[in-house]
């Protein structure tokens, strides 16, 4: 391998700088801390975790009849917002990314009449904030009658004008016109050209998009917060917050400790995804870097 | 139930825009004609059955329903928590906007319930025979639920001011029960004098607490009709108030620490905190969330400014029939039973709510119950003294959802730079009388 490498043009030597060195174990120290904190205390009983250090374990531990807890509070209506936030995220952020991902190669390709137009209109949506959109979002859906239903969800996170602005810009350097037009002349129609050429040199794009609107459709609270009234239709979000705010009524049972288990369990999945599909990312982009 | 505001997503709430204007002269037009009756028609329509929704993030409701379905076997009670506290009121505000949605009985706190009133989005509950209720429930209570116009919902609890104090800590450090707010400031500086790592109390800065402290001081900031509004943040109860204040802030004798935090159950639980200034529904939160401390709480009434004994509602909830609702006479016979028949009252109680029925308020069993949270001590007698302590005349705003929202930007200034209090309010008055003017209402400012 070195030796390989050593054929190639002169890389520059790596730096080492003490300043950057202490400002990066500094800035990971900074991030992780509160992930830290979060292990530590899904440890502890509802008591140890008033009455330790909260940087640090406590006597007992236990993680798993926390666990075995969260899972089964309230009938186990845990799982069920778990698997509503599976459902949002794999139909709202895998339908996000499969339309981003069309738009943003047709965008790219095609030339057509009102592109310009289509371009500053999706531009300016990337600038206008979900939240500003949940309320007028609900008075539209209440009038369908789509409200404390799924499809409340779903529909909004199908739409991620900065997905597709971004696989745009990825199509246009990604697909050489060439290669496009080679498979025309041998006779492949648009769609087959689409799923068995440039599907493939998007991969990076796509993946890129899918974990952008899946840690979006993952984390979304606002929108759930004002569409969905019913508990059984609650995303994980919204959920843990409502046991967050049950300590805060009377007669209410104080739940910190599942509140904060049942977080540490909600962010496994997402930190997964993201180490997972950070892999393809990063091959993708040094493939292409490769290229020309 | 009572809520102390849910924290989170307060300006989330403010963002979503409760807007209120609109629907000021609008009153709702989806009602089903005129659903009125007395106590034989809802009898009646108990006995046809139906189903309907109610909205409440109180858990014991739930028992209610039960015991409800059993006793009317042809009726369905759909129990929704559909949030806590701002999260409920947006839903609802959004639900009334889009004309469906909302639910038959929806529980609001008394704090938040003018804003509704006025919108029209609720049922006037004297349709239904309810005005002959007004001398089953506390005089502080019943104003909250009632205007010249109408009555717009029953009661459910209360939540007079007492001072819970940790007896442990004040044996330890020698300190009497302060009655008055000099012995208190004089306790807050001993107490912190002996031991830096202890506080008499915490404050974080709350909009329902500041009012509340206005409201023993004998304030009156806030009073409104139709929609012309008056607010003044600097009245003579708000200036006795931030005089006691300023002195424990200034001199650092607060503890910083935001109430309903993890780190506040542990300050509570430790005795890092000795008292605390709250309703008299928080006996049952000691109970389930602050064990460490078991058997070393005690309450005594509010310290006083002048001697003579004064409280405040601080919290506490109501519960009303929505306009939307299409089975009002249903939801009347469930709305009087759960907070007016005895026997959905003393679900309630039991689970730990704290009444505003006055023949609960005076029954000796309640009086005589003797608490081992608190040391054995016989709690009920100085909560119901409280409430018949709790000044009379107090109004909110019918925008007060908004105006607390906006209490961490302007009071809570104050209280991060422990700067004047008074300089706070007058900001959060300037802000508050802004929104209101926006929102349609004639607003003076004192």
């Amino acid at each position: 391998m070195s030796a390989a490498s050593s054929t190639r043009s002169p890389r520059r030597r790596p730096r080492n700088s003490v300043l950057l060195t202490v400002f990066m174990t500094l800035f990971v120290v900074y991030t992780l801390l509160p992930l830290f904190w979060l292990v530590v205390n899904s440890t502890k009983t509802q008591p140890e975790l008033f009455a330790s250090f909260g940087l640090w374990f406590s006597d007992g531990f236990h993680l798993f009849d926390n666990i075995g807890r969260v899972l089964t509070y309230q009938d186990g209506i845990f799982l069920r917002w778990l698997g509503n936030t599976l459902l949002y995220v794999v139909v709202g952020a895998g339908g996000a990314t499969l339309l981003a991902t069309l738009g943003g190669y047709g965008l790219a390709k095609f030339r057509f009449p009102g592109k310009r137009a289509i371009f500053a209109i999706i531009l300016g949506a990337t600038a206008v904030p979900g939240t500003a959109l949940a309320v007028p979002t609900f008075l539209m859906f209440s009038q369908l009658g789509l409200t404390n239903t799924p499809w409340a969800i779903i529909l909004p996170s199908l739409i991620s004008p900065f997905g597709l602005y971004l696989v745009w810009t990825f199509a246009v350097d990604a697909i050489p016109d060439e290669l496009l037009e080679a498979a025309r002349i041998d006779g492949a129609g648009e769609i087959r050209i689409f799923f068995s050429v440039a599907a493939r040199l998007l991969a990076p794009g796509f993946a890129t998009v899918l974990l952008l609107t899946t840690v979006a459709t993952w984390n979304n609270y606002f929108l759930p917060l004002i569409m969905l009234s019913r508990p059984e239709w609650y995303p994980l979000t919204v959920g843990l917050n409502q046991w967050n705010a049950q300590s805060t009524t009377v007669g209410g049972e104080a739940v910190y400790d599942l509140v904060i288990t049942g977080s540490l369990l909600a962010i496994v999945p997402i930190v997964a995804a993201f180490l997972f599909l950070q892999r393809y990312w990063q091959s993708g982009l040094a493939a292409g870097a490769v290229k020309q | 139930m009572s809520s102390r505001q849910s924290r989170l997503l307060r300006g989330a709430a403010a963002l979503a825009g409760v807007a209120l204007a609109a629907s000021l002269a609008a009153c709702s037009g989806t009602s089903d004609g005129a659903e009125s009756g007395d106590a034989d028609d809802i009898a009646a329509a108990l006995e046809a059955g139906g189903e309907i929704t109610v909205w409440t993030w109180g858990t014991p409701v739930q028992k209610v329903a039960d015991a409800f379905e059993e006793k009317y076997p042809n009726v369905t009670v759909d129990v929704v928590n559909a949030g806590t506290g701002n999260d409920e009121y947006t839903k609802l505000q959004n639900a009334i906007k889009a004309g469906s949605g909302a639910p038959d009985v929806v529980q609001i706190e008394y704090y938040a319930l003018p804003q509704f009133i006025l919108s029209g989005a609720l049922a006037d509950l004297s349709d239904f025979g309810f005005d002959a209720y007004e001398d089953a429930y506390t005089a502080s209570t019943w104003n909250s639920v009632t205007t010249d116009d109408g009555i717009w919902a029953l009661p459910q609890d209360s939540g007079p001011m007492v001072m819970y104090y940790n007896q442990a800590v004040f044996d330890q450090f020698g300190l009497d029960v302060p009655t008055t707010w000099d012995e208190y400031i004089a306790a807050a500086e001993k107490l912190h004098a002996a031991d830096p790592s202890k506080y008499l109390l915490n404050d974080g800065g709350d909009a329902g607490f500041t009012t509340s402290m206005i409201w023993q001081a004998g304030g009156h900031p806030y009073s409104s009709n139709g929609d012309t509004v008056t607010i003044d943040l600097q009245d003579q109860g708000a200036q006795k108030w931030t005089a006691v204040w300023n002195q424990l802030l200034q001199n650092d004798l607060i503890s910083p620490i935001s109430g309903w935090s993890d780190e506040w159950y542990q300050a509570l639980g430790d005795g890092t905190i000795a008292t605390l200034l709250s309703g008299a529904w928080m006996p049952a939160n000691f109970e389930s969330g602050i064990q460490a401390s078991a058997g070393d709480w005690r309450v005594a009434p509010l310290p006083t400014y002048d001697g003579t004994a004064a409280s405040a509602e601080n919290g506490g909830s109501s519960n009303a029939i929505t306009e939307q609702s299409s089975n009002k006479l249903l939801a009347a016979g469930f709305l009087e039973y759960m907070n007016h028949d005895p026997e959905g009252v003393k679900i309630q109680i039991d689970a730990g709510s704290f009444p505003s029925t006055t023949a609960d308020l005076e029954s000796d069993e309640f009086l005589d119950y003797a608490s081992d949270y608190f040391g054995g001590q016989q709690i009920n007698k100085v909560l119901v003294q409280a409430s018949e302590d709790v000044l009379p005349g107090w109004e909110y705003l019918p925008f007060q959802v908004y105006a607390n929202s906006i209490f961490p930007d302007t009071v809570g200034q104050s209280y991060a730079s422990k700067g004047d209090l008074n300089d706070g309010l007058v900001e959060w008055q300037e802000q508050t009388a802004a929104y209101g003017t926006e929102q349609g209402f004639t607003v003076t400012t004192d």
